[in-house]
């Protein structure tokens, strides 16, 4: 029997998102479900009632109803009180929940006998579970929205312009944070042609942040601030006074900052105080992403834009649902994504299997049981903190060309010395004396060979093949020495050997002729 | 022409030989190589025809001879395709074989020059030794293009107790080749002479049979190489300076490549030669552990989408193997990448030293279609580009861009030298099927969250790709 899906209509104030979108409604059809939304429910999002049904979703009049008629429930926000108590009994609940934040709520939803699935604790290291991670989606939308913000507060141009009216030199903006949200702002903002600055306690982003267009930041001071999972942790005083002053710095010179900087179960870490705010240039910008949680500036007030010593603060805290279309269809997707891990047999029912190191984790409460806090995933990749060992023995062996790559051991060098002493000894105290004039001229034409050789470019070994072929067909002049000799003495030449040295002219011929030819032609070719 | 006239001769020749295989270190220079060679080779040949060892009575023969050779060869140089590269430098390979093994037999029964003693014993080693090598060259060689031209199937041939044999055969070719030194007359030695000829020829046989087709560059690098140990070989049988120099260069150069296509596949000479992958071998799909075992789902994609990948990308850098060769796929690569070019796209290719069957495969492939060759770089050149790359297209690759050659230390293809393409943002692999490379390893790239497949003919998806790139 086929579950059905509802979506309902957000409630939370503010809340413009979806938790689905008449695109992903098709292919959550293909997966067996039927799929009931609210209607008006993506009103705000950019889409209305009709798109829905054209995409195959029944539309349902009121939230008790849509609840009632819902086996599975997709939201975005976390659900209120009032939301728990229209759920059905037994039912599932996929969306935001911060079980960690909301403990009354975990109760509420146990005591409903319900099973939930909280997006908010995906085991993110896994890689298996990024496409269904609604974090980093929503994140990335933030960060892109956080730029806009910023750019529509303030009064020039991001990017630098030579205009008949004067030069406007670019922005300099900073990022404070190089997460999910921090990089999409630092891409954000260098495909507007700021100059971009970013700093975060990790040191492993710097990587990520240059390759967006941004330059690192470092804090002047050793200390590793990975915490895991893709978070960071707090960092020593020392640390923490060196940043300071990084931060105080970056404050006097940049026209835009963009915090992002969090810290799980935390209040976010205070890094802009009202000084540096002051010591910025008036018109400057400060866009606080970390607004929701008390914010990274002293100056923030959540969910407003305020205007302090010439300084814009923003603290939205509504970013996403200030993108609500974008932030809808992601978020959509990776609920998508969880029921196709749910529903592997695509038959409509789901099968939350608790061997399953993502589903695991994501289940927070599994039929009225609470399963919160999962157990840590046994991790199958991402060794943490040695990158620099893995990538050393990588390079060894295969240079293109050049000398040989290593000097050889000494013991070994002895012996083939000794081999090869051996080997002339031998031919010196037995072969005759013009034997050893070609021997001579054979060895020291190898190493000639050898030198020449190892300058061809690998490019060309296929043409140095086939000149070489070309030239080895040099042994003609032993057939053409046969064909016709000075008579020794009355004996006529042997036919035998004259046949014999027509035929190796022949085939001499072949290779000559061909092998210079098809050089010739291949090497044409190469050209710019 | 008097004797010492024709020395000089020759050494001008070795000089321009030398410069010719100099020459090579640059395509700018390399036509002008070429040109070289062809110059000492004249020189050569008239100082030798117009020479005290050739009189007049020859000189028809000779022309008749180089007529008949020279068409045939001019004509097989202007109709070969370049995918077919590999079996004519293969063919040719054993022309110069046979070429030698007449030379010796001639040189065998010639008795106008008379040695004795030490002498007669070194000029009949030197008979017995050329011989036999041009003989494994000729055979070996003719395998090598059957099996290139898929005559012959690409799977090694592995005997029973085949190291065995080989070791019976040497012990054979020496025990013969002291009867033919003692032999007083030339039909006494004769018959000594033609068993060994035959051991030889069956040794290149069974040595080639036994060695499987992704080997093939290593194969026809080291006949290249045996080729000139021939020549070399018939230069000391006729005392003669220039084949011997000219043997040595072309010997120690097939040598050299060799050894480079070794290195890139990380794999011992010795077990190449000694054929099969892996001398436990036999078995290459043998199970190798669970451990190896890749996790994560192939995610395929359309011509379609890997054009819009393609067109969203700011750098590009592609990866061709032996199934563009096989596809005939390089005009088409190269449309695209014209395309792209035009947009700005910073494209390149990626080409790994043992890509197709002939070390400089793909690179005399790509010029072919036009691909300038400053966009066509090494392994090492680029293999550091690759986290600053957006695609990544792997065309008819597979075993050369293995991440587990770095990462399993258990896989059978461990330590070899890959192009590490799944740093970049999304690799695309265009592959027939899903079917394993010539290894027999799984490859855990198909697997990775960043890896696309394009399933399919390369020449036919890289049409559809080119189309829907040009459509928007």
């Amino acid at each position: 029997m086929a579950l059905t899906i509802g979506v309902p209509r957000e409630t939370f104030a503010g809340e413009k998102r979806v938790a689905t979108v008449p695109e992903v409604v098709e292919k959550l059809s293909k997966l067996g479900f039927a799929v009931a939304v609210e209607s008006g429910a993506g009103e705000a999002a950019n889409c209305d009632d009709a798109s829905y049904r054209a995409a195959g979703a029944t539309v349902i009049e009121g939230a008790a109803a849509l609840w009632a008629a819902a086996d599975i429930v997709f939201k975005v926000a976390v659900p209120t009180a009032a939301e728990v108590g229209l759920m059905r009994e037994g039912g599932t609940l996929i969306g935001f929940v911060w079980p960690a934040q909301n403990p009354e709520l975990m109760q509420q939803l146990a005591a409903k006998k319900a099973t939930v699935l909280a997006i908010d604790a995906l085991p993110r290291q896994l890689s298996r579970a990024q496409k269904m991670d609604a974090l980093t989606s929503q994140a990335g939308v933030a960060g892109y929205r956080a730029v806009i913000e910023a750019a529509n507060a303030f009064g020039r141009f991001f990017n630098g312009q030579i205009t008949a009216a004067g030069k406007v030199p670019p922005a300099k903006v900073f990022i404070a944070g190089a997460g999910v949200a921090g990089l999409a702002a630092i891409g954000t903002a260098a495909g507007l042609g700021a100059i971009v600055r970013a700093n975060d306690t990790r040191a492993e982003v710097a990587d990520q942040v240059v390759s967006l267009g941004g330059e690192f930041v470092k804090v002047d001071y050793e200390e590793e601030g990975s915490g895991g999972g893709g978070y960071a942790k707090v960092m020593s005083e020392g640390f923490q006074q060196a940043q300071r002053e990084m931060y105080a710095k970056q404050a006097r010179e940049v026209d835009i900052i963009i915090t992002t900087a969090l810290i799980p179960g935390k209040p976010a870490p205070r890094l802009i105080t009202a000084e540096m705010v002051q010591s910025m240039k008036p018109g400057s910008v400060i866009v606080d992403m970390a607004a929701e949680r008390g914010g990274n500036c002293e100056l923030t007030e959540p969910g407003k834009a305020v205007v302090k010593h010439g300084v814009t603060i923003v603290g939205y805290t509504d970013l996403n649902s200030r993108l609500a279309k974008q932030s809808s269809t992601l978020y959509a997707t990776n609920l998508f994504r969880l029921a196709e891990e749910l529903c592997k047999t695509k038959d409509g029912v789901i099968n939350v299997n608790m061997e399953d190191d993502a589903i695991r984790g994501l289940t927070v409460i599994k039929e009225g049981e609470v399963t919160w806090p999962a157990p840590p995933p046994k991790l199958p990749a991402a060794p943490p903190p040695k990158p620099a060992a893995a990538a050393a023995p990588a390079k060894k062996g295969g240079h293109g060309h050049g000398a040989a790559s290593e000097p050889m051991a000494g013991n070994k060098l002895a012996i083939m010395f000794g081999v090869a002493a051996a080997l002339f000894w031998f031919v010196g105290a037995n072969a005759p004396a013009a034997f050893l004039a070609h021997f001579t001229v054979f060895v020291l034409a190898c190493f000639v060979g050898y030198m020449v050789v190892w300058n061809v470019t690998p490019a060309l070994h296929t043409p140095l093949m086939s000149v070489t072929n070309a030239i080895s067909s040099i042994i003609a002049i032993g057939a053409l020495v046969q064909i016709a000799p000075p008579l020794s003495g009355a004996l006529p030449p042997d036919p035998w050997i004259r046949w014999l040295a027509v035929g190796g002219i022949v085939l001499t011929a072949v290779n000559m002729f061909g092998g210079f030819a098809v050089t010739q032609r291949m090497l044409d070719m190469f050209r710019k | 022409m008097s004797g010492n006239l024709a020395t000089v001769s020759y050494i001008g020749a070795i000089i321009l030989f030398i410069l010719s295989l100099g020459g090579l270190s640059n395509p700018e220079t390399s036509r002008r190589g070429n040109l070289y060679g062809m110059v000492g080779m004249t020189i050569a040949v008239l100082a030798t025809v117009f020479g005290p060892r050739v009189t007049a009575a020859g000189i028809p023969w000779i022309i008749g001879a180089m007529v008949v050779g020279g068409g045939v060869g001019l004509y097989a140089a202007k109709v070969v395709k370049m995918t077919q590269m590999p079996e004519l430098v293969a063919l040719m390979h054993s022309l110069v074989g046979l070429a030698a093994c007449l030379v010796g037999f001639a040189s065998y029964i010639d008795t106008s020059i008379q040695f004795t003693g030490a002498e007669k014993t070194i000029h009949e080693v030197e008979i017995y030794v050329g011989i036999l090598i041009g003989a494994v060259t000729f055979s070996g060689s003719l395998i090598a293009f059957g099996k290139l031209n898929g005559m012959i199937g690409g799977s090694p041939l592995l005997l029973p107790a085949r190291h065995w044999l080989n070791l019976v055969g040497l012990l054979v070719v020496i025990w013969f080749g002291g009867k033919f030194i003692s032999a007083h007359s030339v039909s006494d030695g004769m018959m000594p002479l033609l068993v060994m000829t035959v051991i030889a020829l069956l040794f290149g046989i069974h040595m080639v049979m036994a060695i499987g087709g992704a080997d093939m560059p290593v194969v026809v690098s080291m006949l290249n190489s045996y080729s000139g140990w021939a020549a070399a070989a018939t230069g000391f049988m006729l005392s003669n300076d220039l084949l011997i120099v000219v043997g040595a260069l072309v010997g120690s150069s097939g040598a050299i490549l060799s050894y480079i296509m070794c290195r890139a596949m990380n794999r011992n000479f010795i077990s190449v030669i000694a054929g099969g992958f892996g001398t436990g071998g036999g078995a290459p799909t043998a199970p190798k552990g669970e451990a190896a075992q890749p996790a994560g789902e192939v995610v395929p994609v359309s011509a379609a989408e890997t054009a819009e990948l393609l067109k969203e990308a700011k750098s590009v850098i592609i990866v061709p193997g032996y199934g563009m060769a096989v596809a005939q796929a390089q005009h088409t690569v190269y449309e695209i990448t014209k395309h792209l070019r035009e947009k700005g796209v910073n494209i390149r290719f990626g080409i790994h030293p043992v890509a197709g069957r002939m070390p400089g495969h793909m690179n005399v492939l790509l010029a072919e279609a036009k691909v300038p060759y400053d966009i066509v770089m090494e392994m090492d050149e680029l293999n550091d580009d690759f986290p600053d790359t957006d695609v990544a297209m792997v065309i008819g690759a597979n075993d050369i861009v293995n991440p587990a050659a770095q990462d399993d230390p258990t896989s059978p293809i461990a330590g070899m030298p890959v192009l590490e393409v799944w740093k970049a943002k999304t690799s695309i692999v265009m592959k027939r099927s899903m079917a394993s490379g010539y290894a027999g390893v799984d490859n855990p790239l198909f697997y990775k969250e960043n890896n696309r497949m394009l399933f399919g003919d390369a020449k036919k998806m890289l049409d559809e790709v080119l189309v829907a790139l040009k459509g928007a």
